[in-house]
Order: structure tokens, then sequence, then C-alpha cells
């Protein structure tokens, strides 16, 4: 994966922006979250939000988040008979096409031993990764990183 | 140390991307900045918040906040997984717009029910709330007072809420939302069992040759269970899976018998495959003369509308719609004959020898089967027949209650079956399935409450539509809702819903984390805390009863559900709730609080607050000088113990992952009725289904009837409504967690491209859809993880701006009560 430092520099003044503007609405009616301010009113719907491609991956809430899917995955298959994301995830395909293989827990069975192959049980992998659209948050969310609270820091 | 152009790019974006999350990083990494003790994160175990399959997490708490969660690896359900939702819990307490304090409707400094929401004290809040219900019940008694709860209530909410309620206020109008999602399951284990809830467990996923999924999606609404059953099938060639939907979706994705069904038609299905088990030989006859009955079921029981609807006029056996009258199998064979192959595939539109192998999965007696159902079986116009006609195939071919050989019924809330069943918050039940309207069951609850004898109801209360109809009437004026959405959740809403509550005559109170349209159309709103903000318990839908402890506090003054229940109660005398000739011969009880007689009673209050683990908080407990959660559990548990419902003691719970009841001896029970698993069953019996007194299950015979609205020529599609792997029903949590909302952030309509193009609507555009109830404006689909037939249109209900339940039609299963969600008829234009 190819980094710039313009992308980086766009993604993180676009997650900022999002962030303040969904602040400034928490107190007010978010239809989607609050229903309409008369609430069996009839709303226009927005239109449908887009896919977004990240240029580099988006940093994990916490280490052991599922990461998003960072690209399109329209028009995947992931059937008895076929499955598109370990076209490119499995471990032997990885270096041939440039793509992170997915985490070594997939390999493992319900007991926690190691397998030769992706463990079955992980086989559906949009149970767990999903791709984002470019929605705008609807309000704050004000969990925050584990590395800013550190135990004994004062607040 | 010289860094390269690409170590500094990469130093930099890191840097940025990393203050997007407020963290400043120092200029090189370094390998343990602070040390040891700066890397520790406190760990405890809980179950998922979201659905019915009860996953074990653990939730990771730094500084009073929770940090991060992932799958419990030593959690026997799910074995380190979660799924996308239960990965982001560790974000759903955290909203902006969290409620921090009660907020009432006032005008001139006075409640007003036309007034603005301002916030009040807990005080003033409780103040107007007892008068409200006081004046309520003085005026009308306990029948004007109801209180709608949830399957997300923890076990000790709703058996102070059913205490409050029954004992308390003498009225049995308390029913869960649950009665929308699983009543019609409830309902049928009764009936065909004489006792709720599965025989079976999960490890039968590991054990079956076949899955057949009833309605049921369960790769988006039950993932980690869906691991478990694809584990099974990719690793197992001779595994299959059927799949039976109303429109394509994952779960058939994975299907080796994908079928497509007309609505509906599930009823006919169902009764053929009971045909070609009868007429291919394969009845497992030794096992139907030792342990079955032969019923048929009372027809043409009408479709819960209003009884002036002309539906419900015509319905010739609306009477007593649950009847069922002694049969035989030679009837019951002839009975179902009539459901050939050709008939019900002309029926539902499913071709013959799809239907074929569908139904030798059942047959092949070398197979061992699981069938699988949530809401399309349950939220039917029939859905406790759907039931029963899912039972008949296993009992008359004797795939039950083994390893492997399960009807499993799902359920869609983390505690559906710890309270709403076990504890009992149904209008007509008691804990341990037993009901109101039995004098000894009701003499049982008032010896083990220490109440006096003659107290409780016995009257069946308001179900979940009636109440709404009843508030709408006004003839329910005090309404308290608690843990759940039911403004976004009921059908009909903006018809039957809504205008109950705002009627002028009614108060409406609604206990809530965040401001949903449910907490926006009340009268007062309390603020409520949430999952591992309380210690907490839920029961999933495999009979496993699972603890957590309070991790986090909630934010500003918001209490547990529990506390709220509790604190209210001491608003109460008996004198003013009780009748006269209660108090006459039981004088002890006079002026005492309801909080004296129903929490303080010597039983409830006798663990003293040094029975709690010091490393935890407990904010019920701290406030009423007690160990609320052990005192009100152990004084539950004590209605199951020796009844086949047993539950392991209290300290168990907060040690182990969860049991599955009946817990003997400390032992849990996995597969019910069958002896060497069941220490219930009569040694010797080796299968016995003790729940019914001649110690037979049920096989009854129903037919197919329609539903109670289809497609025609001014309403010319179907209307089915449903949920989306992402959110979490009506997605109050979910939508407020930013990589869940971005996922998937607004409701769409999913369409065949060909009825779009003939209607001339291309994929995007914003549509209408419209009812003879009301209509609602949506984006449409044409693509993606659901591929709907012609004819049917797919709305999922999550999204608060585009209230599909304006739509809906309040139809439902006239012996369960539970709605209808899946089917009515709708026409779409362009918006």
């Amino acid at each position: 994966m190819r980094l710039t430092q313009r992308s980086a520099l766009l993604a993180a003044c676009l997650a900022a922006m999002f962030v303040a503007a969904a602040g400034a609405l928490a107190q007010e009616i978010v239809p989607r979250l609050t229903g309409p301010a008369e609430p069996m009113a009839d709303v226009t719907a927005p239109p449908v939000s887009s896919p977004v491609e990240f240029d580099v991956r988006p940093i994990r809430s916490y280490p052991e988040q599922p990461p998003i899917i960072p690209h399109s995955i329209e028009g995947y298959q992931v059937t008895l008979a076929t499955n598109r994301c370990l076209e490119c995830h499995r471990r032997e395909y990885t270096q041939l096409v440039g793509a992170p293989m997915i985490s070594f827990t997939h390999y493992m069975d319900r007991d926690g031993q190691m397998l030769a192959d992706v463990a079955p049980r992980r086989y559906f992998c949009t149970a767990c990764h999903v791709q984002q659209t470019d929605a705008r948050p609807l309000v704050e969310n004000v969990y925050r990183d584990m590395l800013l609270l550190r135990p004994g820091d004062d607040e | 140390m010289t860094l390269s152009r690409r170590d500094m790019l990469k130093a930099q974006a890191a840097a940025i991307a990393a203050s997007t999350v407020g963290i400043s990083l120092p200029a090189a990494a370094q390998p343990v900045p602070g040390g040891a003790e700066a890397l520790q994160i406190k760990w405890d175990k809980a179950p998922c918040r979201f659905c019915g399959t009860g996953c074990g997490v653990m939730v990771g708490v730094r500084e009073g906040q929770v940090v991060a969660t992932h799958g419990d690896m030593q959690a026997e359900v799910n074995r380190g997984l979660n799924c996308v939702k239960g990965y982001f819990l560790s974000k759903i307490m955290y909203g902006e717009d969290r409620l921090t304090q009660p907020l009432l409707r006032k005008r001139g400094g006075e409640y007003s029910k036309d007034g603005d929401f301002e916030p009040v004290s807990w005080d003033e809040a409780f103040d107007v709330m007892a008068e409200q219900a006081k004046r309520v019940l003085r005026e009308k008694g306990p029948r004007a007072l109801a209180m709608f709860g949830s399957g997300q209530w923890t076990i000790w909410e709703g058996y102070a809420a059913s205490k409050l309620m029954r004992a308390g206020f003498m009225s049995n109008n308390l029913d869960p939302n649950a009665r929308h999602c699983m009543a019609s399951a409830a309902t049928a284990f009764i009936r065909t069992f004489g006792i709720d809830e599965p025989m079976g467990c999960y490890d039968d996923f590991e054990h079956a040759d076949a899955f057949v999924l009833w309605g049921a999606n369960m790769a988006e609404m039950h993932p980690v269970l869906w691991t478990r059953l694809s584990d099974r099938r990719l690793s197992q060639a001779h595994v299959r899976v059927a799949s039976l939907q109303t429109f394509a979706n994952r779960t058939s994705d994975l299907a080796d018998i994908p079928i497509v069904f007309r609505p509906g038609t599930d009823l006919a299905i169902l009764n053929y495959i009971a045909h070609h088990i009868i007429s291919t030989g394969r009845v497992n006859e030794d096992f139907v003369n030792e342990h079955a009955a032969f019923f048929v079921g009372q027809r043409d029981i009408g479709y819960g509308l209003r009884p002036e609807h002309p539906l419900q006029q015509a319905a010739t056996g609306a009477d007593d719609p649950g009847a069922m009258t002694p049969s035989s199998f030679e009837a019951f064979a002839d009975f179902v004959s009539t459901y050939t192959v050709d008939e019900a595939s002309r029926l539902s539109g499913v071709e013959p020898d799809q239907l074929e192998q569908l139904a030798e999965l059942y047959a092949d007696p070398d197979r061992k089967v699981m069938s699988l159902w949530t809401m399309g079986f349950n939220q039917h116009i029939r859905g406790v027949w759907v039931n029963h006609m899912v039972y008949n195939l296993h009992l008359l071919t004797g795939k039950i209650s083994e390893p492997g050989n399960s009807p499993f019924s799902l359920t869609g809330q983390p505690s559906a079956c710890g309270t709403p069943r076990e504890v009992g918050t149904f209008a007509h039940r008691l804990p341990a399935d037993m009901v109101v309207t039995n004098p000894e069951h009701r003499r049982l609850a008032e010896s083990i409450w220490r109440l006096p004898n003659g107290l409780l109801p016995d009257w069946v209360g308001a179900h979940a539509v009636q109440q709404d109809r009843s508030l709408k009437d006004g003839d329910i004026n005090f309404y308290w809702v608690q843990v759940n959405n039911n403004m976004q959740a009921a059908p009909n809403i903006a018809n039957e819903t809504y205008p109950g509550y705002r009627n002028p005559d009614n108060f409406i109170v609604v206990s809530e984390a965040y401001p949903t349209i449910t907490a926006r159309s009340a009268d007062l709103i309390l603020p409520a805390a949430m999952w591992v903000e309380k210690e907490g318990a839920y029961g999933n839908a495999e009979r496993r009863t699972q603890f957590w402890r309070q991790l986090v506090e909630a934010p500003g003054e918001a209490r547990s559900d529990l506390w709220q229940l509790m604190e209210f109660s001491k608003r109460f005398t008996t004198e003013e709730v009780w009748p006269e000739e209660i108090l006459d011969s039981n004088p002890d009880y006079r002026g005492k609080t309801l909080f004296e007689v129903l929490f303080a009673n010597g039983k409830a209050d006798q663990y003293s607050m040094d029975e709690i683990d010091a490393a935890y908080g407990n904010h019920e407990s701290e406030d009423f000088g007690f160990y609320v959660q052990k005192g009100l559990f152990e004084e539950y548990a004590e209605f199951g113990r020796g009844k086949a419902h047993d539950l392991d003691y209290f300290d168990a719970y907060h040690q182990n992952r969860g049991l599955r009841w009946p817990v003997v001896d400390g032992q849990e029970t996995k597969w019910r009725y069958r002896e060497g698993y069941d220490p219930y069953v009569t040694e010797g019996r080796g299968l016995e289904f003790y729940g019914k007194e001649d110690r037979r299950a049920v096989i009854l015979a129903v037919p197919f009837e329609p539903p109670a609205e289809a497609p025609d020529a001014d309403y010319d599609l179907w209307l089915v409504t449903g949920r989306v792997l992402e959110h979490w029903h009506s997605g109050s949590m979910t939508m407020r967690v930013p990589e869940l909302y971005k996922a998937y952030p607004g409701a769409v309509c999913y369409m065949h491209p060909d009825d779009a193009r003939e209607r001339g609507l291309n994929r995007g555009v914003e549509i209408r859809i419209e009812s003879r109830r009301g209509d609602m404006r949506t984006r449409l689909e044409t693509r993606g993880r659901n591929r709907v037939p012609r004819g049917v249109v797919f709305v999922p209900w999550f999204d608060a701006s585009q209230l599909i339940n304006k739509v809906t039609l309040d139809a439902n299963d006239p012996i369960s009560r539970q709605t209808d969600f899946k089917k009515c008829a709708v026409r779409i234009t362009l918006a």
C-alpha cells in the first residue's frame, strides 16, 4: 500500500471535521436517532451514502477491534462456493497481491488450536468486517482511547 | 539515528492519525512508555448487550471507562468470537447525547401534557409520577395502570417490575416487547411440551447433519451462532443446509437448498413434509406411540385485529383460537395427505424437487436435523401453529432431545428467555412457567413473596398491541415503558401507538439511556444506566443464565431500571393501593410502603453489603443498604428449584461463564427430557416429556390459512420488515457508534430490479411506501446483500427517520398475540 502525506492529512482533517459537526448537533433533533421533531411527520430520506475508499488504513480504536474494510466490496461474493475476500487475504495469496494477511487468530479452531488453513468458523468475513460510507456520524461518541486513560494520570 | 523520507512520512502520518483520536505520540516510538502499570487494563466478563445468542464478552476498563471489548475465549457460546456489533460494545454507552437527568414536560413551572421537556430532580420526577399513578388508581383502579418492559431487562429488573405491578399495584397489565419477538415460540413450547424453552442447546450445532433455517437470516441476526453452523457445514462434507426465506439473503449464500417461498406459505410446506414422512413410511412408530399425542387445532381463528374489523367478524373460530381437540395418528395422516408436493408447490411457488430434497432431510432416519427459526416464524399471524408444525416433524421422526436432533427456537433479545419467559413478565405469567389464572400458582407466589393470601390479581392483563389500543381508547391512563423503543418497533404506530401516548388523559413515563422517539413521545423521561453500568444477569436462548458486575459508573444522574422501580415503590403505602378487606384481614401490612412489603420483606433484603466484592461498585445496593441483586435473585430462584427450573446459587454465576438450567447439584442440563442428560427424567424411561401430565408431546393438525392482508390491484407488493447485521433492533445504541453507523447509515427498500424498472424507478431514488395505514419515504436499493423476488420488498426498521411501522399492520397471532411484521400489502411510487 502506498502512503502519501497528502492523503493522510486529508483523512485526518476530514475525521476532525466530522466530529466537530456532530458535536454541535448533540442536543438537537436528529431524525435518524430521535425521530422527527413531530414524531409521526413525513421526513425526506437523505441520499444513499457512498462507500469510502481509504488511501491509508484507519487506526483501530483498540488493538482487538476488527479492522474496517478500507476498500469497496461491492459485488463481492462470500458463498458456499467462493470467498472473494480470501482470494487476496489468505496467507498464500498475500505476497502476490500485496494484501495484508488475515490475523493468525483466524486460523484457530474453537479450542484455540492452530489449523493449516483459515478456520471454517471465520469464513464469513462480513460478520465482523464492514465497509464505511461517507455518512457523517449523527452525534459525537465520547469514547476515549485507552492511551488517554493512563492509570494514575490526573484528568 | 537517521530517518529515511519514508520513515518521516510514516511518523507524520501516524501523528496525524493519532491526533484524530486525541493521542499525542512521542517523537520516536518507545518500547513501554510509562512502564508496566501504564499497560494495565482491568478485564471482566459480561454477556453481550445485543441479541439472544448470549456471547461472552471481555470488557476492558481503564480509569472508569470501557476502553475495549472482545469475545471471551472461555465462553462456551462464542469461544473468542463476536460479531461486529459485539466488537463495538465499547462505544455503545458513549453517545454524547446520553440522558443524564430526568426530563418532565412543563409549562409555567408545572407538569403539562403539552409542555416542553425541562430537567427536573429525581424527587420532582417521582413526585409527579406518583401523583399521576395515584390519580389513575383512585379514578379507575389497577386496570388503568400498565407497564411495558423488555427482553433487555436484567433478570432482577423484570422480577422487581413483576412484583411492583402485580403485588404492588395489583395489575397484570405488564407485558414485555418480547411479545413482538417470541411470544409465539413460548406459547407453542407450553402447548406442545408443557414447559417453556428449547430442549436442546447450542452444542447441537456441532452434532447435526442438516440444518433447516425457517425464515431465520442467521448470517446477519445471529452471526456468532452462524459461525458455529458454518464451521460444521464447511468442515463436514456430508452436512447440508436448507434455507427457507421470503427473499434470498446472506444466509441463503451458505445453503445447499436455498428456497424462496411466498410469504405465509411455510404452513403448507411444513404440512407437506409431515405428509412426506408419513407417506414414505418413515414415521418413528415406537417414539410416536410412546411419547406423542395427536390433537386437532381450532381453525379460522382470525387475525388479532380490533373486534369490529371485518376479518375478525368473519372468523368463525376467533372466540377460542387456542382450542385443541384430542385426535389420532390416522386422523393426522389423513389431514396432512391433502398437502401433496404439487399442492405445496402451487401455494408456495417453490419447485417440487426442492421441496422433496428438503422433506428428505427430515425423513431420512440417518440424518440428525437441527431446525432453527426466529422472527420469520414467530412474527406470523399463525406463529403458534407454525411452531407446532416444526415440532410435528421432529416428533413424527423422533428427532428430538439428543445431540444434533433439535428443533431450536432462537431469540432476538439478550434476556428474552431469562426475563420475560423465566421470570414471567408477560401479562399472564409468573416465574417458572406459572400463570396468574391458576389459584395455586398465585398462592405460591404470595407465599414466596411473603404477601397476604388473595392479593394477586387473577385476570390476564393487556398484551403489547392491546396496551397501545387501550392507551388510545383511554382505558389505560398511566404507562411506564422501560428498556425498549416501542414507538419505533410497534405496528401501525401512527394510528395505534402514538395517539395513546399523546392522549391528554394519559401520563406516559419512559426510562431510557438515549433520546429515542419513544422517550420524546412521553411526558416524563427517566435517565437509565445501561449494561455494565449496573450489576446484571441475562438468560440466553439455550437456557444459559449469565451474570456481570457493575464495571463503570453511569453518567450524571442516570440510574438503573431496578433502582427506578424500587425507589418509586417507596412513594406508595399499602393503604393507597391495596383493598381495605386485604388490609383488614392482614393488619400487619398497614402503614407500610410498597418498598417495605415488596423489597425490604426480610427476604429480598437478607444479604448485606459485605457480600459485594469490594472491587466493584453497585449503585442500587449502595442506595438501599443491602445486596439488592442477590436478595432478589435468591428469592426468585425459589420458584423454580425442585421444579425443573433450577438455577444455581447467586455467587456461582459471578464465577462461571453461565450455566444452562435446570442446574441440579451444580450441574447444568444440555438436553432436557433425555435420560443421562436431564436429572428430571424418571430412571429407565429413556425419554420423558415430563412437562405434560401424560408425558406426551403434542402433534397438532392445523391447516394453511392465508395472511391478514395480501397484495391486490391497489397495493401490489408484499412488505417484509426486519433487521440488518450492523444495527441492533431500533438502532438506539448502534446508530451512535460511528463505525456501525457509517457501515449502514440509513434504511433502504430492497426491491427486484424488474419491479423497479416497471415503475420507472432507478436505484437510489427517493420513494414513498404506502399502505392502507400510512406511508413513509425511503431510498430504493436494487442490489446488495438482499435479493428479493418480484412482488416483495424488504425494509429494515432501525432508522428513526424512516418509520416503516407507520405502514405495517397490527394483525397478530390470535393465540400468542405476537404481531406479524412480515406480511402486509404496499404500493411504491416516486417520492
